[in-house]
C-alpha cells in the first residue's frame, strides 16, 4: 500500500512538472500574444493541480494528516486564472491597432464593449 | 522514489523559469511581459509546493498561497495600468 502511494505521488509530481514545462515552452515558442495566452493555462490548471494533489496524497500517507490548504490554493488559482487572462487579452486588444482592426463588425450602432471608453493612444 | 521524482521535477521547473525569464526579457510588447510575470508566479508556486513535499513540512503552503495572491494582484494591476494609464482612478 505504501509503495503504491509513493509511486502515485512520484507520478503526479512528474506529471505536474511536465505540464509546467509545457506551459513555459508554449510561452516561448508560440508566435503572437493571443496564442501565447494559451500556453501557461496548462501550467496553471494541470501542472499546479497535479502537484497539489501529489502534496495532499503525500501528507495523507506519510504523516497521516489531511491538509486542506491545497484545496484553497487550487480554488484560488482556478478562480483568478480566467480573470487575469481576460485582463491581459483586453489590454492587448486595446494596445495594438492591428488586433483592433481584425475584430469583425458588431452589426449594431455600438462598438465592441472592450473598446468602450478606450483612451486614444499613439500606436 | 519520491526524491528522484522531485529532483527531476525541480530541474524541469527551473528550466521553465529560465524560459519564462527569456520571454520576460525579449517580449515584444508589454502585455507579453505581464503574461510572463504571471507565468513566473505560477512556476514559483509549483517550486514552493515541491519544496514542501521534499522537506516534508506544511509551512510552505502559506508561502504558495501568498505568492498566488500577489501574482494575481500584480497581474491585474499591470493590466489596469496598461488599459487606463492609472491603477486606481
Amino acid at each position: 500500500m505504501n509503495a503504491i502511494a509513493e509511486l502515485t505521488v512520484a507520478a503526479l509530481i512528474l506529471i505536474g512538472a511536465f505540464f509546467i514545462l509545457v506551459g513555459s515552452i508554449g510561452l516561448v515558442k508560440l508566435p503572437d500574444t493571443m496564442r501565447r495566452l494559451h500556453g501557461p493555462t496548462k501550467a496553471t490548471t494541470l501542472g499546479i493541480g497535479s502537484l497539489l494533489i501529489a502534496s495532499m496524497l503525500y501528507f495523507l500517507t506519510q504523516h497521516g494528516q489531511i491538509s486542506f490548504h491545497e484545496l484553497l490554493i487550487t480554488l484560488f488559482l482556478f478562480l483568478t486564472a480566467p480573470v487575469s487572462a481576460n485582463m491581459i487579452a483586453k489590454a492587448h486588444i486595446l494596445r495594438s491597432k492591428e488586433e483592433r482592426s481584425r475584430l469583425p463588425p458588431t452589426g449594431r450602432k455600438v462598438d465592441w464593449a472592450t473598446l468602450e471608453g478606450a483612451p486614444h493612444r499613439g500606436d | 522514489m519520491t526524491t528522484i521524482a522531485s529532483m527531476i521535477a525541480a530541474a524541469a521547473i527551473c528550466v521553465s523559469l529560465v524560459l519564462t525569464l527569456y520571454r520576460l526579457i525579449t517580449g515584444p510588447d508589454a502585455t507579453d511581459r505581464v503574461l510572463a510575470l504571471d507565468t513566473l508566479a505560477i512556476n514559483a508556486i509549483g517550486l514552493v509546493v515541491l519544496f514542501g513535499i521534499v522537506f516534508g513540512t506544511m509551512m510552505y503552503f502559506e508561502v504558495s498561497l501568498l505568492l498566488a495572491m500577489v501574482g494575481f494582484v500584480t497581474t491585474v494591476g499591470f493590466c489596469k495600468f496598461l488599459l487606463r494609464g492609472n491603477v486606481i482612478e
